[in-house]
């Protein structure tokens, strides 16, 4: 049966699948949402809380364009979580570094950088400081750096809060987000929709899929016509106590969150699903801390984790509509938070095809065959 | 200390008896414990207690025999050394005198025992309250008496306390016992099995005896809860009893509902854990020897399950001499001919506690407390708080963390996860398992110098 | 400090060391933690939460973070786990710590 009005189905509830919903559920839209367990992967729980730009999309000029539009959105989707929610998900986009201790790294970032901003046309600017430079700026930056990257539009959020904010505002807006409801298949129907068994037995109809479901997405999106493959790459990070005096910048590494705890990650390992915490990580991000900024010497770490980024084949988004299977949607990337005000506004509209229909054929997972082809 | 056969993490009545055996098999042995003083929180201070401090009772001076067993060759134990992270190999990281160093060995016994149930309540974390045991341990250690106290709660270990205050000479106020007849006489089918511990049975009623001709004043059925500070900084407590709204000023309010196994290390270490229905605890899951699901990982004692002080010494050694086992120094038939005498002592010695988990289960309001209590005392998150963020959806502890911070201060938890348990139990709704609670190494805060030193790794040549 | 000790000392422990609470000198037994010196001088709070709340030592074994003072510069130190010494220079924990191992204020 066809509703002129049909209710979308959104299977799995971490941030891109509410992002995804709060953008439908704004367009005037019926949305539910079914969010896995406690236990599953959860790569929204395990993440920094970055919006970030720089050096993203350098050889991929739909995505660094896409990341501009991105970090130009935040402002007002603060705003409107805020409206909806009452959760002020502490937005700071004052700028971020990239620190470097070697020199040839630091030119090859460099040279990225300069083919990122070609792409964008003067849309974004960066800045290249020696080590000199940095520590006159920055009081306590650490004698071996050698130099950083700044970029003025790049910040964070408190990335718990946020997740906390859009399960709210999805909820102000009506949309209902069941928890434990792992989803185990998908089968489209003969007359067209789906045909929803969770793992607890239980089975729903729905016309319209969008599969959000991070890791999980992969055992279910071969049913639904998509040939993407998502892999696992883990993080680790490490938590120190709280302090009350602010850490004078934020880098992609190191950065303090709100309550006053410094994180400090961005390591990546093709491990599996194991995500859990070694040692030989956790002291080379201390050493990368202590080295950056060595005032951070006697800050306690209080809890060290891993946390399995979402990584598609070449790393960047993937928005791919089943050919086979109208109706059915997959959106995956491992940039939840910095893309989140898209997902909540312009992917609405390419999935409700509305009129001018955004052209999101770049990030279809086509590309991936035609890069077989090529 | 090259080339160690086994690593006891824990220097109580378990890793003690364990220790000992061990040594005296021909193994050697590394002692890690984070105390000044071997003897765990039973016998804290034991060695240095003798000739003193009489008032600690016998059963407590008998642990020195244990301690005095650590003179061996065979036995490296370094005191002040905390362990911080358990990884496959088995290797154990661990910190001492601000350093920290890695140290690998065949196996390793993970020994750390229990800790106080949280017993939350309105006030319960203000200057004045404290855990009875912390109360004990200052006893043992500083010679400290607690002044116009109240003792709050209930379990065995209220009743230890109350007597060595009276014997030291300052009498409990009063006793405030939440157990309840009806409880007491639904316990009463397992007294048949807790014969076999008659002895211990004999000296809790000794203690009872002792604290009614003290003329201490004991309310029982006792709840509600509620601590408040007056001027003077004493705290005025307020409960129910005998069905009347109480009231007792005092400088000291010590509480106790029994103690739990301390799993922070067993569940970083990556072994699995269930839910013991009767202690109302998680327990790390092991064979009757002690041996986990983690390749040269084994527990014993209270950290593998409350059994008290004379249970942990005899798994201690039923695990030593199974690791003796596993590394060829005796064959099976042997190993069970010397298991066989600590096997009928770790039976009479846990014989009484079903009887006791049962008489003195921590009551509801303590499990799944007032809105107002606060619930993570690092964080300061409230009951009400984390009620209102279950009824949001959230149904796990690693949700309820990460919307509340709940469980994500210094302590990790250790103050919080069995209340946040409780919580969830009571308020979630659709029939969700609850998993035991992730734990994450470092487990206990390290200094970022600290950790940066140990890059790149190196084994501990020591 | 407004709130007398919640303890009486037994005076079978020995000798004496004397450290500087707050920079005011405190007597306390050789060979104990300095959370049960704090706790023997006094009965007021050793610490303020990040919300300003009054805390002092509570489980005294390691576990509960309670304890937490800033000893001889080095902030959110559990003084159930250090021994206390002669001329150790403890100040009470206000609140969060700060980078420089000194009070937030």
């Amino acid at each position: 049966m066809q509703h002129s009005d049909p209710e979308i189905t959104i299977v799995g509830g971490g941030l891109v699948g509410l992002s995804v919903a709060l953008g439908l559920l704004s367009a005037g839209r019926r949305v539910r949402v079914l969010d896995g367990a406690d236990g599953d992967a959860r790569a929204s729980q395990g993440n920094f809380g970055l919006i970030w730009g720089q050096g993203k999309g350098w050889n991929f000029a739909p995505y660094a364009n896409w990341t501009m539009d991105a970090l130009a959105a935040w402002p007002g989707f603060a705003r409107q979580l805020k409206e909806l929610s009452g959760i002020d998900v502490a937005l700071d986009q004052s700028g971020g570094y990239e620190f470097f201790t070697d020199s040839a790294e630091m030119a090859g970032f460099a040279a990225q950088l300069e083919q990122q901003a070609a792409h964008l046309n003067d849309r974004a600017s960066f800045e290249i400081l020696t080590g000199d430079d940095l520590r006159s700026q920055l009081g306590g930056i650490g004698p071996k750096v050698v130099g950083a990257s700044f970029s003025p539009r790049d910040g964070h959020v408190n990335p718990l809060r946020f997740l906390r904010a859009l399960r709210c505002s999805v909820h102000v807006l009506g949309g209902c987000v069941t928890m434990g409801a792992t989803v185990s298949t998908i089968t489209p129907q003969p007359d067209g929709g789906f045909l929803l068994t969770l793992a607890n037995g239980q089975s729903l109809g729905a016309e319209i899929v969008v599969l959000c479901a991070g890791l999980g997405s992969t055992a279910l999106a071969r049913g639904l016509g998509f040939d993407t493959q998502v892999r696992p790459q883990r993080g680790e990070l490490l938590i120190t106590e709280k302090l009350g005096d602010r850490l004078p910048f934020l880098s992609s590494t190191i950065r303090q969150v709100d309550e006053g705890g410094i994180q400090i990650g961005g390591t990546k390992a093709e491990t599996g699903m194991d995500d859990s915490e070694s040692l030989d990580v956790m002291a080379g991000l201390a050493r990368h801390a202590v080295t950056v900024f060595p005032a951070l010497e006697g800050v306690r770490v209080v809890r060290a984790w891993g946390a399995l980024r979402v990584m598609s084949p070449d790393g960047y988004p993937v928005y791919a509509k089943s050919a086979a299977h109208p109706g059915a949607f997959l959106v995956t990337c491992h940039s939840g938070v910095t893309l989140a005000p898209l997902h909540a506004s312009v992917l609405a509209e390419w999935i409700l095809n509305t009129s001018p229909t955004p052209d999101m054929e770049a990030f279809d997972e086509r590309r991936f065959a035609l890069s077989h082809a090529a | 200390m090259t080339d160690v056969d086994l690593i006891v993490i824990g220097a109580g009545p378990a890793g003690m008896s364990a220790a000992a055996v061990a040594a005296r098999s021909g193994l050697r042995v590394l002692m890690l414990d984070e105390q000044p003083q071997a003897g765990g929180q039973i016998y804290r201070n034991v060695a240095q207690n003798q000739g003193r401090r009489s008032w600690l009772g016998t059963a407590y001076a008998q642990g020195a025999g244990l301690v005095e067993a650590l003179e061996h060759p065979n036995i490296e134990l370094l005191s002040g050394a905390t362990v911080w992270k358990v990884d496959k190999g088995p290797r154990v990281t661990w910190s001492r005198g601000g350093a920290s160093q890695t140290s690998s060995a065949a196996h390793v016994l993970l020994a750390t025992g229990a800790q106080e149930r949280p017993v939350p309540f309105p006030g319960w974390t203000l200057p004045g309250v404290m855990p009875a045991g912390a109360a004990q341990i200052l006893m043992k250690t500083a010679g400290m008496l607690p002044q116009n106290a109240v003792l709050a709660g209930s379990g065995p270990l209220l009743y230890l306390v109350a007597a060595q205050m009276i014997d030291a000479g300052c009498a409990p106020q009063a006793l405030v016992e939440t157990q309840t007849t009806r409880g007491l006489l639904g316990a009463m089918r397992h007294l048949p099995r807790a014969m076999f511990g008659a002895a211990t049975l004999l000296k809790g009623l000794g203690l009872i005896a002792k604290i009614r001709r003290a003329g201490v004043p004991r309310y029982t059925a006792a709840s509600d809860f509620r601590a408040t500070a007056e001027r003077s900084g004493d705290i005025r407590f307020s409960f129910r009893a005998a069905g009347e709204a109480q009231s007792l000023t005092c400088g000291l309010l010590l509480t106790h509902q029994g103690v739990v196994p301390g799993t922070h290390i067993t569940r970083a270490a990556g072994i699995s854990h269930s839910w013991n229905k009767d202690q109302g605890a998680y327990q790390p899951e092991c064979d009757r020897w002690g041996a986990t699901n983690q390749p040269g990982l084994h527990t014993a004692g209270d950290g593998t399950g409350i059994g008290g002080a004379e249970a942990a010494a005899a798994a201690g050694e039923l695990t030593a001499l199974n690791i003796l086992r596993q590394l060829g120094k005796c064959d099976a038939d042997a190993r069970d001919q010397r298991a066989a005498s600590p096997r009928a002592a770790l039976f009479r010695a846990r014989a009484i506690r079903p009887f006791l988990d049962a008489a003195y289960a921590p009551p509801a309001e303590i499990l799944a407390p007032a809105d107002d209590t606060i619930v993570c005392r690092c964080e300061e998150v409230s009951a009400g708080a984390v009620r209102q963020a279950i009824g949001e959806g959230p149904h796990g502890h690693r949700q309820i963390k990460t919307s509340l911070r709940c469980g994500m201060g210094p302590c990790q938890g250790r103050m919080c996860d069995a209340t946040l348990r409780g919580l969830l139990s009571a308020e979630a709704k659709g029939n969700h398992p609850i998993t035991p609670p992730r734990a994450r190494s470092p487990i206990k805060p390290i200094a970022l110098g600290e950790m940066a030193a140990l890059s790149p790794i190196k084994e501990d040549p020591a | 400090m407004s709130v007398a000790s919640r303890f009486r000392t037994l005076p079978d422990t020995g000798d004496c060391v004397q450290f500087y609470l707050d920079d005011l000198p405190v007597t306390a037994p050789a060979g104990v933690t300095l959370a049960a010196a704090l706790l023997a001088h006094s009965g007021d709070w050793t610490r303020q939460t990040a919300q300003g709340a009054p805390r002092t030592a509570f489980c005294m074994m390691g576990i509960c973070f309670d304890c937490l003072v800033n000893v001889n510069g080095t902030p959110n130190t559990q003084a159930c786990m250090t021994p206390v010494r002669e001329g150790m220079v403890v100040r009470r924990q206000l609140g969060l710590r700060s980078l420089n191992g000194g009070q937030h204020d």
